[in-house]
């Protein structure tokens, strides 16, 4: 027996919608068989994945809350992604961005700052972010160096620098020796929606993002440049784009937009700057960015629903003992998936079973 | 002389498992499949080799779950990349998100316990010899394993026929194809390669290095064994060096900071990464001439009929 791929003679539109859909419904078929294997029912366990956090109010803000660095970060990866810019160092751009806009917070606390400090930790943030995704960009470029390799690199890095800063220079002289910079004052924390709530300031500018790119990508030149040179390097070349200049475009916003929901992250819900701040955010956004089909309105709805997970995760842990693990496991299998369904768009699956079949088809 | 000898050994250990991750990739790159998921495959292979050690109170049997373990997270890869033709990049990235969260699932419960660690050679007479007594005569079976694996695999690319199809497998897939030989089935074995070695790579580690197993342990091991095969040209030869090298700069790191030379230490431990990032420059810049990868490396195959 013997799995055959024949190429499609058009790019299958229908597919293209359900395959996030066929590939979330195979995850589920495959936590399912986990859950059993772990010894959890399997109905009480996805209850508490997907459903329970869509029933209360504090539940719907905090998936809304973890949604908005993932959206952010994935937007930016999509853009490097439909260029064949391999940037899979977004953690690290997160982090540095979080660092960066945090120097402000820390060095204006307790003087009598006034409201420039939050958009001026922001503007940091992301100029930040975009620098430290210019490192391997400029790698790739100039020296020819493997992106991939590089970013990713540059996160252990950028966590060993954070993790020096909250140990040494900015600890919080008052925090009992916690690894951890003091709490942010209010000029430098972003402002919540709701007085009381957990929805804030950030998830607008998440929005406002997904606009922006869905304009970028649908209404101008820049963004046809982005997509041609991806999917058509050579119709690319011929039209006089020039795919370096990409790289080092789409690398830079992309190292913003982390850097920027590094800030957001930090100033926001977390409130100081301390080891740990993302678990994970910069490699779920690539989840993010395929489950959306590299579209913003698609990672929209991507990010919200990996944000599911991670809030699900929590409460399946509180509720069943589920390990937060398992979560890993799922975005990990959903990405899998996610992956094979998107080659049904270009090829069609046949199954094979003797040599003889295959010449005849062949013939 | 003491010191020498304990940095010389030291060293050893810590290149071990960047090599045996090494040789493996570079096989699998050398078919022209790019598999990015070695950290994922490492990480597997720690976790199940640690089980695998502990359960039955064997370290050869810890040993055979890694490799298990690492091969059958390659099929997965093989399977996607290979079989549906999915992007490799991709498909690496998402083994090793998958094998950080498995990991972590089967270690959970091995959190915490210590194993003793694999024994080392002792010949009378031979190991004791001063200094390059216990580095050449008192290792452990891992690391003479990882010098045999290497001279194996630079035996089979360079000197037999199977060795010469898979490289040309990995430089013109259509051409191997129109030749008749069987590319997917090729390329398919020497990722699985890649994932037995990965996963003993990642075994390594608790069974040898450290005698217990942390979540994350590999810490980017199975990354900066990519960047090697990369260091190497994709030649077996150079991949030793860079692989020394690298255990090198490890170790110095870890001296320098018990010498309190007054550099904060996360600063010493970004240096590896740091080296990596620095070493692909160089070694990309002095390349512009033309590449030495695979031609064919990364690229999708779709056998027509």
């Amino acid at each position: 027996m013997q799995l055959v791929l024949e190429k499609r003679a058009e790019r299958s539109n229908a597919i293209a919608l359900v395959s996030p859909l066929i590939a979330i419904g195979l995850t589920i078929v495959t936590m399912v068989i986990l859950f059993a294997v772990l010894g959890k029912n399997p109905l009480l366990a996805l209850q508490a994945y997907f459903i329970a956090p869509l029933t209360d109010g504090y539940s719907l803000q905090e998936i809304a809350v973890k949604a908005t660095p993932l959206v952010m970060i994935a937007i930016g990866l999509s853009l490097c992604y439909l260029a064949n810019a391999w940037n899979i160092g977004a953690e690290g751009q997160f982090l540095i961005g979080a660092v960066a806009g945090s120097w402000i917070a820390v060095k204006t606390q307790g003087t009598d700052a006034g409201a420039w400090v939050l958009p001026a930790m922001l503007v940091l943030a992301a100029a930040a972010g975009a620098l430290y995704a210019l490192i391997p960009a400029i790698c790739k470029v100039k020296f020819g160096a493997s992106e991939i390799l590089t970013s990713l690199m540059l996160v252990y890095v950028a966590d060993l620098f954070l993790d020096y800063l909250v140990r040494g220079p900015w600890r919080d002289p008052h925090g009992f020796n916690f690894p951890t910079t003091a709490e942010f004052d209010p000029v430098a924390t972003v402002p919540l929606l709701i007085e009381g709530g957990r929805l804030h300031l950030g998830s607008i500018i998440a929005l406002l993002v997904v606009a922006a790119a869905a304009i970028l990508l649908g209404r101008t030149i820049k963004g046809f440049e982005i997509r041609v040179v991806g999917a058509a390097p050579r119709a690319a070349r011929f039209g006089g784009f020039n795919a370096n200049q990409l790289v080092i475009l789409t690398f830079a916003v992309s190292g913003a937009l982390a850097g920027l929901a590094g800030i957001i992250e930090v100033a926001g819900p977390i409130g100081h700057l301390q080891p740990g701040i993302s678990p994970g955010y910069g490699f779920t956004a690539i989840i993010v960015a395929f489950l959306g089909r590299l579209n913003p309105l698609g990672i929209l709805v991507a990010g919200l629903f990996l944000a599911l997970t991670f809030i699900g995760g929590e409460q399946a842990q509180i509720a069943m003992k589920i390990p937060l693990d398992v979560t890993k496991v799922f975005q990990g299998i959903l990405l899998f998936y996610v992956l094979a369904c998107d080659s049904l768009i270009l090829y069609r699956f046949k199954l094979v079973f003797s040599n003889r079949q295959v010449a005849r088809g062949a013939g | 002389m003491e010191l020498v000898e304990a940095i010389i050994l030291a060293v050893l250990a810590a290149s071990t498992p960047l090599l045996i991750a090494a040789t493996g990739e570079l096989v699998t790159e050398r078919s022209g499949v790019l598999n990015l998921g070695v950290e994922g495959m490492m990480i597997v292979g720690a976790a199940c080799g640690f089980a695998g050690a502990w359960l039955t109170g064997s370290i050869f049997v810890g040993a055979l779950f890694g490799i298990v373990a690492g091969t059958l997270m390659s099929l997965i890869f093989a399977l996607m990349a290979l079989g549906l033709a999915v992007n490799q990049v991709a498909t690496g990235l998402a083994l090793t998100i998958l094998g950080i969260g498995l990991s972590g699932l089967i270690g959970a419960g091995f959190v915490g316990e210590r194993l003793t660690p694999a024994a080392h050679l002792s010949i009378p007479g031979l190991t004791d010899i001063p200094l390059i007594g216990r580095v050449l005569f008192g290792e452990d079976a891992f690391v003479y394993f990882s010098i045999a694996l290497i001279i194996g695999v630079w035996w089979f690319l360079y000197r037999t026929r199977a060795g010469l199809i898979l490289r040309a497998c990995g430089d013109n897939h259509v051409s191997a194809h129109a030749l008749g030989y069987p590319v997917l089935r090729i390329r398919t074995f020497a990722v699985m390669f890649g994932g037995a070695c990965a996963g003993l790579a990642g075994a390594y580690l608790p069974l040898a290095y450290t005698p217990f197993f942390i979540p994350g342990m590999t810490a980017g091991r199975g990354w900066i064994a990519l960047a090697l095969v990369v260091f190497s040209s994709w030649r077996p030869g150079r991949l030793v060096v860079g692989a020394y090298l690298f255990g090198a700069v490890t170790i110095l790191q870890l001296h320098a900071q018990g010498w309190g030379v007054g550099i904060p230490s996360q600063f010493m431990s970004a240096l590896p990464y740091l080296a990596t990032v620095i070493v692909l420059v160089l070694l990309s810049r002095a390349r512009t001439g033309g590449s030495t990868a695979p031609a064919a490396l990364g690229t999708v195959f779709v056998p027509d009929r």
